[in-house]
C-alpha cells in the first residue's frame, strides 16, 4: 500500500517539483544573463498553452512514441523513488529514451533524423558512466536497491568522489544542458532547427516538456543518493548541482558529438572505472 | 537412451532421402514430417529429463568404438580431398588436417586410450541445447524450403544444390544433438569436427571465389580450435593423473588436476565460437545463405563452443586462467559490439552483435560462479531465439527488397508490415528491456561485479554502442518516406510460418522467463554448485509491468481520436507543395527528402579497430597459456 501512495505521490509531486525546477532554472539562467527572466510558473503556462493548440503531426504514430516516452519516463521515476533496483531503474531510462528517438525518426524528416543520431549517440556517451555508478553503489552498499542504497549510513561521495564527478559531466548531456545538448536544445542559437524535437507541436511537445520534467527529477535523485547518509546535505549539494550546471550551460558553447562521446569515455574511464577498481581492491 | 539415439540417428533418414529428391512438393513433406517428429522428440527429452539430475548411459559396443573411428577417417579424408581449391595462403589447412587425423589414429592405436564406462549422458543443460537444436534448428529448417527456391530464383548464376544443402542441414542437426549428449570426449569431438565440415561446406555454397576463400578460411581457423581439442585427449590420455575421456569426469577433477585439459579445450571452443581473434570467420560466412547463418553460425553451431565452456565453468572459477577467459570474451563483446556500428549491411551487423553476445557469454563461463553461469545459460537461450528470428527476417527482406543494406530498408513497416513488425520484435529482443537479451545482459552485470569488476565495465562500456547500432536500425524501419509503397508480393508460406513461430516466443519468453529459469536452468546449476539464484518477485512484477506497457499501450491507440493536423515534414520553409516531403533542389528540379544513419566509420570502422581487437584477443589467449602452464 505505501509503495502505491508512493507512486501517487511521484506522480503528482514529481511533475510539480519539476516544473518548478524549470521556471527556476529559467530565472537562474537570466539572471546569469542579466535578465529579469519570467516567473517562476512560466513553464506551466508554457504546457498549458501548448495543450490547448491544435497537434500539427506528419504521421499518426509520432504522438504513440511521445506517450511511451512520457509513460516510461515516469514508470523510471516511480521505480527510482519507491526504492526499486537500480540497474533496472537505468534500463527503463533507456527504454523512455528510445521511444523519444523513435519518434523523432518516424517523421522522416532531416531535421529530427539528425536529432534522433544525436541522441543515440549521446546516449551511448552516458550510458558506462550510468551503470559504473550503480556499479560502485553496489559494491559499497552491497545492494542495487535505491531504497538500501539510500539508507546507507555513511557518505557515498567519501569513496566514490571520481564516480560522482563523472555523473557531473554526464548529467550535462542528460539536462540537456551546453556544451553537450547535441540533440535539442533550450537555446535559440543552434544551427539545427529545433533537432530531435521539429516535427512535435501542441500537445505532443507538451509531453515532451513534461517528461523531462520527471527525468530531471530523477536524475537529482540519483545525484542525492551520493549524499542519502544527510538530507539536509543531500538536498544542498542536489541544488548546487543544478546551479552548477546551469552556469556551465551558459558558460559553453556546443561541442562536437565526437568529443562528447569521446570526453565523456574518457572522464568515465580515468574516473569512474579507477574509482571503482580502487574500492574493489580497498573495500573487501 | 531410446531418445537420444533417435535423436542422433533420426535426421540422417530425411538427409538421405532428401540427398536424392528433387521434387518440391516431396521435399516440403519430408522436412515438415521430420521437423515435426525431431520437435516431437527433443520435447518429450525435455519432459523426461527436466528438472531431474544428469543420467548417464553406457554403451559397451566395440562395433560402435570402429564406426566412429572409421568416420574420423572419412572426414579427414573428405577434407583433404576437398583441399584441391586451396591457395598458397591456406597451404597450413592440409597440415593441420593431416596433424589431427594422425593424432586421432595415433591415440587408436595406442591401445591407451582409457575405458569408457558412460558414452552418453543428458542433463539440464544438454537438454536446454538440445531443444535448441531441436525447435529452432527445424523451425529454420521450414523456413529454408521456401527460401532456397527462392535464393535460386534470384541467383540464376549459381549452381543449384538443394539436395546437397537439406542433406548437410540434417546431418548437421544430428552431429549438434552428438555435441550436446556424448560424453565420450573422442566422439564429441568427431561429431564437433562434423558441424565444421557442415560449416565449411555451407559456406562455400555458392561456389563463387569470395564464398570458397571464406570457407576455407573458416575450415582453417575451426581447424586450429580442433587441434586445441585434440591434444587435450592426448594429455588426459597420457599425461592426466587419472586418464579418463569422460566429460562428467574430466569436470570433477577440479581445478588443479584438469585445468591444462579445460583450457585447451576452452581453446577449441572460442574458435568455434568466433572469438577474438578468430572472429573474421565468422563475419566471412555470412556469403552462405541466410538459413545457414540462422542455425550455424547464430543458433547452434557457434553456441557448440560457448557450451563446452560453460561445461568447463566448473574446473575455470576462482582461477587466473578463467579470469583471462573471460577477458578473452569480455574484450571480444565490446569490440565487436563498437565495430558493428560501422556497418550498414544488415547481416554484418547481426554477425558482429552475435560475436558479441557469444563474447558475453564466454565472460560469463570464464568467470564460473553460478550466478555468472545463471546469466550466460539465458543468454544462450534468448540469443538463439532472437538472432535466428532477425536472420530469417534479414533473408526474406533481402528476397522482398532485393537488399540487404539496413539503408534500403526505410520504411519497412510501411512497405512490407508483417516483416517490419517481426523484424522490431527481433531488435528488441536483442537489446531492450523487458525482453530477453537485456535481462540476460542485467544478470550478466550482477554477477561480473561480484567476480571482477574489470569485466563488469568492459560490459558496460560494450553496451553503449549495442544500444546505438539496434535503435539506429529500429529507426530506419519506422522512418516512412511520404512516397514509400506497399510491396505487393506475399511472403512465401513456410518463411512465414518460421518468422511467426520464432517471433511469439520471443515475446513469451519475457513473461516465461522466470519459468523456463526455475525449471531448466535453476536444476542444472544447483546440481552443479550446490546453490543457485533466482530473480526476486519485485523484479519479476516490474519486468512483467514494462511488458504489458510496451503490450497495452499501441492497443490504446487504435482507439485515440485523431484530431491531428497532417503537413509535411519541416524543410526550413522550402517545400515545393503541401503533403509531400520534396523541395526544389540547385538546378530546379524537384527533390524527394533522403535521410541517411550514421555509421561513423572514421571512429569505429574496420580498418581502424580489427587488428588491434586481434592483436587484444590473441595476447589474451596467450596469457591464458602462460598461466596455465606456469
Amino acid at each position: 500500500m505505501t509503495k502505491i501512495a508512493m507512486v501517487l505521490a511521484y506522480v503528482i509531486g514529481g511533475g510539480v517539483l519539476g516544473g518548478l525546477l524549470s521556471g527556476f532554472d529559467r530565472i537562474l539562467t537570466a539572471r546569469m544573463q542579466s535578465r529579469k527572466g519570467p516567473p517562476i510558473m512560466q513553464p506551466f503556462f508554457d504546457v498549458l498553452k501548448l495543450m490547448d493548440k491544435r497537434t500539427v503531426v506528419v504521421n499518426n504514430y509520432q504522438t504513440f512514441y511521445v506517450a511511451c516516452f512520457l509513460i516510461f519516463i515516469i514508470l523510471t521515476g516511480a521505480l527510482f523513488f519507491v526504492g526499486g533496483d537500480l540497474l533496472l531503474t537505468i534500463f527503463a531510462l533507456t527504454v523512455a529514451g528510445i521511444f523519444l528517438v523513435l519518434g523523432a525518426y518516424s517523421s522522416h524528416s532531416p531535421y529530427s533524423t539528425i536529432g534522433a543520431e544525436r541522441e543515440l549517440l549521446q546516449m551511448m556517451a552516458y550510458e558506462p558512466a550510468l551503470l559504473i555508478a550503480a556499479l560502485g553503489m553496489y559494491w559499497v552498499t552491497k545492494s542495487f536497491h535505491v531504497s538500501a542504497i539510500a539508507s546507507y549510513s555513511h557518505p557515498l561521495i567519501a569513496v566514490l568522489p571520481g564516480i560522482f564527478v563523472s555523473v557531473l559531466f554526464i548529467l550535462t548531456i542528460k539536462l540537456r544542458k551546453s556544451p553537450f545538448d547535441l540533440s535539442t536544445s533550450h537555446h535559440a542559437h543552434q544551427e539545427l532547427v529545433k533537432g530531435l524535437t521539429t516535427e512535435f507541436s501542441g500537445s505532443s511537445l507538451a509531453m515532451i516538456e513534461v517528461a523531462h520534467w520527471y527525468e530531471n527529477i530523477m536524475l537529482l535523485g540519483f545525484v542525492y543518493l551520493f549524499f542519502a547518509y544527510s538530507p539536509i546535505i543531500g538536498i544542498a549539494a542536489t541544488i548546487a548541482v543544478y546551479i552548477l550546471e546551469v552556469l556551465i550551460d551558459n558558460m559553453y558553447a556546443r561541442l562536437t558529438w565526437q568529443f562528447t562521446v569521446a570526453s565523456s569515455w574518457i572522464v568515465t574511464a580515468g574516473l569512474a572505472v579507477t574509482n571503482l577498481i580502487a574500492i574493489t581492491m580497498l573495500l573487501k | 537412451m531410446n531418445q537420444i539415439s533417435f535423436l542422433l540417428l533420426f535426421p540422417l533418414a530425411p538427409a538421405l532421402l532428401l540427398a536424392f529428391i528433387s521434387n518440391q512438393n516431396v521435399r516440403n513433406l519430408i522436412v515438415w514430417i521430420s521437423s515435426l517428429t525431431l520437435i516431437f522428440v527433443s520435447l518429450s527429452l525435455a519432459t523426461a529429463h527436466l528438472g531431474t539430475s544428469p543420467e548417464f548411459f553406457s554403451v559397451d559396443s566395440p562395433v560402435l568404438e570402429k564406426l566412429f573411428f572409421a568416420g574420423e577417417i572419412l572426414l579427414s579424408l573428405y577434407l583433404l580431398w576437398r583441399c584441391r581449391g586451396i591457395n598458397k595462403k591456406e597451404s597450413y589447412i592440409p597440415v593441420l588436417i593431416i596433424l589431427q587425423a594422425g593424432i586421432g589414429i595415433f591415440l587408436e592405436l595406442s591401445g591407451k586410450l582409457p575405458k569408457v564406462e558412460n558414452a552418453f549422458y543428458v542433463d539440464n543443460l544438454s537438454v536446454i541445447m538440445a531443444l535448441i537444436i531441436g525447435i529452432i534448428g527445424t523451425i529454420i529448417c521450414i523456413y529454408s524450403l521456401g527460401y532456397m527456391k527462392e535464393y535460386h530464383e534470384h541467383h540464376k548464376e549459381i549452381k543449384d544444390n538443394i539436395r546437397g544443402f537439406f542433406f548437410i542441414f540434417f546431418l548437421f542437426l544430428s552431429a549438434m544433438f552428438g555435441v550436446v549428449l556424448c560424453n565420450n570426449l573422442v566422439w564429441l569431438f568427431f561429431f564437433w569436427e562434423v558441424t565444421t565440415l557442415c560449416s565449411f561446406w555451407m559456406i562455400g555454397y555458392s561456389k563463387t571465389e569470395e564464398a570458397k576463400r571464406n570457407s576455407y578460411l573458416a575450415l582453417g581457423m575451426n581447424l586450429i580450435g580442433g587441434l586445441g581439442f585434440s591434444i587435450a585427449l592426448v594429455y588426459l590420455t597420457f599425461f592426466a593423473k587419472t586418464p579418463t575421456i569422460e566429460l562428467d569426469r574430466l569436470i570433477h577433477m577440479g581445478s588443479a588436476l584438469a585445468l591444462i585439459p579445460a583450457c585447451l579445450i576452452c581453446f577449441a571452443g572460442l574458435a568455434k565460437s568466433a572469438q577474438l581473434p578468430f572472429s573474421s570467420w565468422l563475419l566471412g560466412a555470412m556469403v552462405a545463405p541466410t538459413p545457414v547463418s540462422a542455425l550455424l553460425h547464430s543458433s547452434t553451431m557457434v553456441k557448440a563452443g560457448v557450451f563446452i565452456i560453460i561445461k568447463m565453468a566448473p574446473i575455470l572459477q576462482h582461477t587466473t586462467a578463467g579470469l583471462l577467459l573471460a577477458g578473452v570474451g569480455g574484450v571480444t563483446f565490446l569490440m565487436a559490439s563498437l565495430l558493428a556500428v560501422s556497418q550498414s549491411n544488415a547481416k554484418r551487423v547481426l554477425a558482429y552483435s552475435t560475436v558479441a553476445n557469444l563474447g558475453l557469454i564466454v565472460t560469463c563461463a570464464g568467470v564460473g560462479t553460478y550466478e555468472a553461469i545463471w546469466a550466460a545459460l539465458l543468454l544462450v537461450v534468448f540469443h538463439a531465439l532472437a538472432k535466428g528470428l532477425l536472420f530469417l527476417t534479414v533473408g526474406t527482406v533481402e528476397h522482398k527488397i532485393g537488399s540487404r543494406d539496413i539503408e534500403d530498408m526505410e520504411g519497412l513497416i510501411a512497405v512490407k508490415p508483417f516483416l517490419g513488425v517481426v523484424m522490431l520484435i527481433g531488435i528488441a529482443g536483442m537489446f531492450l528491456a523487458p525482453f530477453g537479451m537485456l535481462i540476460s545482459k542485467w544478470a550478466c552485470l550482477k554477477a561480473l561485479i561480484d567476480a571482477s569488476p574489470i569485466l563488469a565495465v568492459l560490459l558496460a562500456y560494450g553496451s553503449a554502442p549495442t544500444l546505438f547500432f539496434w535503435s539506429k536500425w529500429m529507426g530506419k524501419i519506422l522512418s516512412v518516406p511520404s512516397n514509400a509503397v506497399p510491396l505487393e508480393s506475399p511472403v512465401d508460406t513456410n518463411e512465414a510460418t518460421a518468422l511467426t513461430f520464432l517471433a511469439i516466443p520471443t515475446v513469451l519468453t519475457c513473461l516465461l522467463f522466470p519459468l523456463i529459469a526455475s525449471v531448466a536452468i535453476e536444476p542444472y546449476i544447483s546440481n552443479l554448485y550446490g546453490q543457485t539464484m533466482s530473480l526476486s518477485r519485485g523484479n519479476i512484477l516490474i519486468m512483467t509491468i514494462m511488458l504489458g506497457l510496451i503490450i497495452l499501450v499501441p492497443l490504446g491507440f487504435v482507439f485515440y481520436p485523431r484530431k491531428q493536423k497532417h503537413v509535411s515534414s519541416y524543410l526550413a520553409g522550402a517545400n515545393v507543395s503541401s503533403g509531400s516531403a520534396s523541395f526544389l533542389g540547385a538546378m530546379g528540379v524537384v527533390k524527394d527528402v533522403a535521410t541517411r544513419n550514421y555509421y561513423l566509420s572514421a571512429a569505429f570502422g574496420e580498418a581502424k579497430l580489427s587488428l588491434a581487437s586481434v592483436i587484444l584477443g590473441g595476447a589474451l589467449i596467450l596469457g591464458m597459456f602462460v598461466v596455465v602452464i606456469i
